[in-house]
């Protein structure tokens, strides 16, 4: 199944190919807005970038796949980054992540069978003098307890 | 200490242009553009002492003078890619004073001779990269970025790239590998950026908090600078606290601090009144020091001269009931997940080194898994291309030779040494 653009992300992308430099200087930018269009960079969605910044897919395949953030398998509505490096494992992030996990019943790198929730594991957030803490996915939530998680994911019902 | 880069950020709406300009800002922009040529400008900086804030320590102003006069574009780099664990002071900053940010890099790329500029910002930071693009319109509109700046005949555009995920990308040729599109592999120096960086013309790389100097630099001039600081580490400086400390946070105070005053005064002693440790002074890549060695000066020369770094100045604070051996699986584990696999010492080892740490935490260490990691060790550091050999190697040997005792307890009785009511890398909420 091929994928395509909306005329606006379209037009977005020709923007941000004719601010750079170069084509390729635009394409960190490129794959967050095709990863925001279509859930995640299948091969389809490289094929689709491919096609509108004129760049070969082998090219755009070989810089995504380097990258955490990028996800290559569909994830969840909401996607939930559990830091776990050693300044929030000092105050007790093993024990949130454990948390979450019987939470959602489900295990790092996992979605939840109504696809709501993607866990995963995340090193270091930059967020460690608000240790535990937790991404969900463009807002952080710091010095995370039980009672807030609850509280958190009550957010998203 | 009167603050400084922090003097705003309790201000309501501090990341607005009216609050930062009403304070002050803008006015050493407009002062360089009207009255200074590219290098008084270099020159100031230079005198002033600056050194990057990035981790290195490199004189600030001496990079920039590398810049060659040939006939190639110049780029300026902000390295807003903050993911060294334990420091959290660039996202203050990015936050809550986006605007004396880009007020450092217009005034950096001027001295450069730049007139395109980036902000390489990690890609987690998605709000605040919504706030540093409403920022850069702000500024646009007030005619300080564009064609002919407040008619000065100078060009600037400013263009903000996502990373996405990949602490090799604080590196700074890795950065510029992956500010062109690519997968962030770092590259061998020498050329320096400064000579050939990205798209190979001239580049110069500055991290978020050095950048935020440079206005005040200009302002007060240079000799207001070195009086903040020490001899060789001039200027304000912000110290990250985290970990077993009462009130963690950033705290901004002169360079040369002592540690000390830090974690018991600044961020309140030690939790729950439990003895300290050990404390890694500047982000998770740099050696441990154990209690009796933290009586030091927070500056580049007295963290060294301890044997350690002054690094990005994230500082971990561990308690009593730190088990040492897990903490080092911990680092470990992100070291093995950070690798960028281009080098095969770093790609091998560091997993293999996880891999040892796991098995020894896990109550299945064999007897020579201690000389193994060293000799592991020994064939990582200073064979690769970048530093990240040499800084997931620090953690693995200082942890070893300074907490010895642990180790082996571990492998001998297949537990931790560390009697513990609680387990060491958890709850203490």
């Amino acid at each position: 199944m091929s994928e395509s653009f909306s005329e606006e992300s379209k037009a977005e992308l020709k923007k941000l190919m004719d601010s750079y430099p170069d084509r390729m200087s635009a394409v960190m930018n490129a794959l967050h807005l095709a990863q925001r269009e279509f859930g995640h960079i299948s091969y389809e969605a490289l094929e689709a970038l491919s096609k509108e910044m004129e760049l070969p897919v082998q090219q755009l395949e070989d810089t995504a796949s380097f990258y955490t953030m990028y996800f290559k398998e569909p994830v969840g509505e909401n996607v939930i980054w559990v830091c776990h490096t050693l300044p929030c494992a000092l105050r007790g992030s093993a024990d949130m992540f454990n948390y979450l996990k019987e939470k959602l019943d489900i295990d790092a790198g996992e979605t939840t069978s109504d696809k709501r929730f993607t866990l995963m594991k995340a090193e270091c957030l930059a967020s460690c003098g608000t240790a535990p803490m937790m991404q969900v996915n463009d807002d952080y939530f710091e010095d995370l307890t039980e009672q807030k998680i609850d509280k958190i994911l009550g957010k998203f019902d | 200490m009167e603050k400084i880069l922090t003097k705003n950020i309790e201000t309501e709406n501090s990341h607005r242009i009216s609050v930062y300009m009403e304070s002050g800002g803008y006015e050493a922009w407009k002062k360089v553009l009207k009255e200074m040529s590219p290098e008084e400008v270099t020159d100031i900086v230079k005198e002033s002492g600056l050194r990057g804030r990035g981790g290195a320590g490199f004189p600030a102003g001496l990079k920039w003078s590398f810049v060659p006069k040939v006939d190639k574009p110049k780029y300026l780099v902000c390295n807003a890619d903050e993911s060294e664990p334990g420091t959290f002071k660039d996202r203050l900053l990015l936050e809550k004073d986006p605007h004396m940010m880009l007020e450092g890099i217009v005034i950096a790329s001027y001295a450069i001779k730049a007139n395109t500029a980036f902000v390489y910002i990690r890609g987690e930071f998605a709000n605040q990269t919504v706030l540093l693009l409403e920022a850069i319109q702000e500024m646009k509109e007030k005619g300080l970025l564009g064609k002919n700046i407040l008619s000065s005949g100078y060009d600037l555009e400013i263009l903000v790239t996502r990373g996405a995920g990949a602490y090799i990308c604080g590196e700074e040729t890795a950065l510029l590998t992956s500010l062109e599109g690519k997968r962030g592999y770092p590259k061998i120096k020498p050329p320096f950026p400064a000579v050939e960086g990205y798209l190979r013309s001239p580049t110069i790389v500055n991290n978020v908090e050095t950048l935020c100097c440079v206005p005040h630099i200009i302002n007060n001039g240079t000799d207001w600078f070195k009086s903040i600081g020490t001899e060789k580490s001039s200027g304000p400086k912000l110290y990250c606290v985290s970990g077993h400390v009462r009130n963690p946070g950033v705290f901004e105070l002169p360079m040369g601090v002592p540690l000390k005053e830090l974690i018991f005064d600044h961020a309140g002693g030690i939790l729950h009144n439990r003895k300290l440790k050990a404390v890694i002074p500047g982000g998770s890549s740099t050696p441990v020091l154990t209690e009796s060695e933290i009586d030091i000066n927070m500056d580049f020369d007295s963290v060294a001269a301890a044997g350690s770094m002054l690094g990005s100045a994230g500082i971990i604070v561990m308690d009593e009931n730190t088990d040492m051996v897990d903490a080092c699986y911990n680092l470990s584990k992100f070291y093995a997940h950070e690798t960028c696999g281009q080098c095969t010492p770093c790609r091998e080892g560091v997993p293999w080194m996880k891999t040892i740490l796991g098995r020894i935490t896990n109550g299945k260490g064999r007897n020579r898994d201690i000389n193994l990691l060293l000799d592991i060790c020994k064939s990582i550091e200073k064979r690769t291309i970048c530093p990240f050999g040499d800084a997931a190697v620090a953690p693995v040997k200082s942890y070893i030779e300074k907490f010895r005792e642990e180790f082996d307890y571990y492998i001998e009785h297949k537990k931790s040494m560390i009697q513990k009511n609680v387990k060491s890398l958890d709850a203490v909420n």
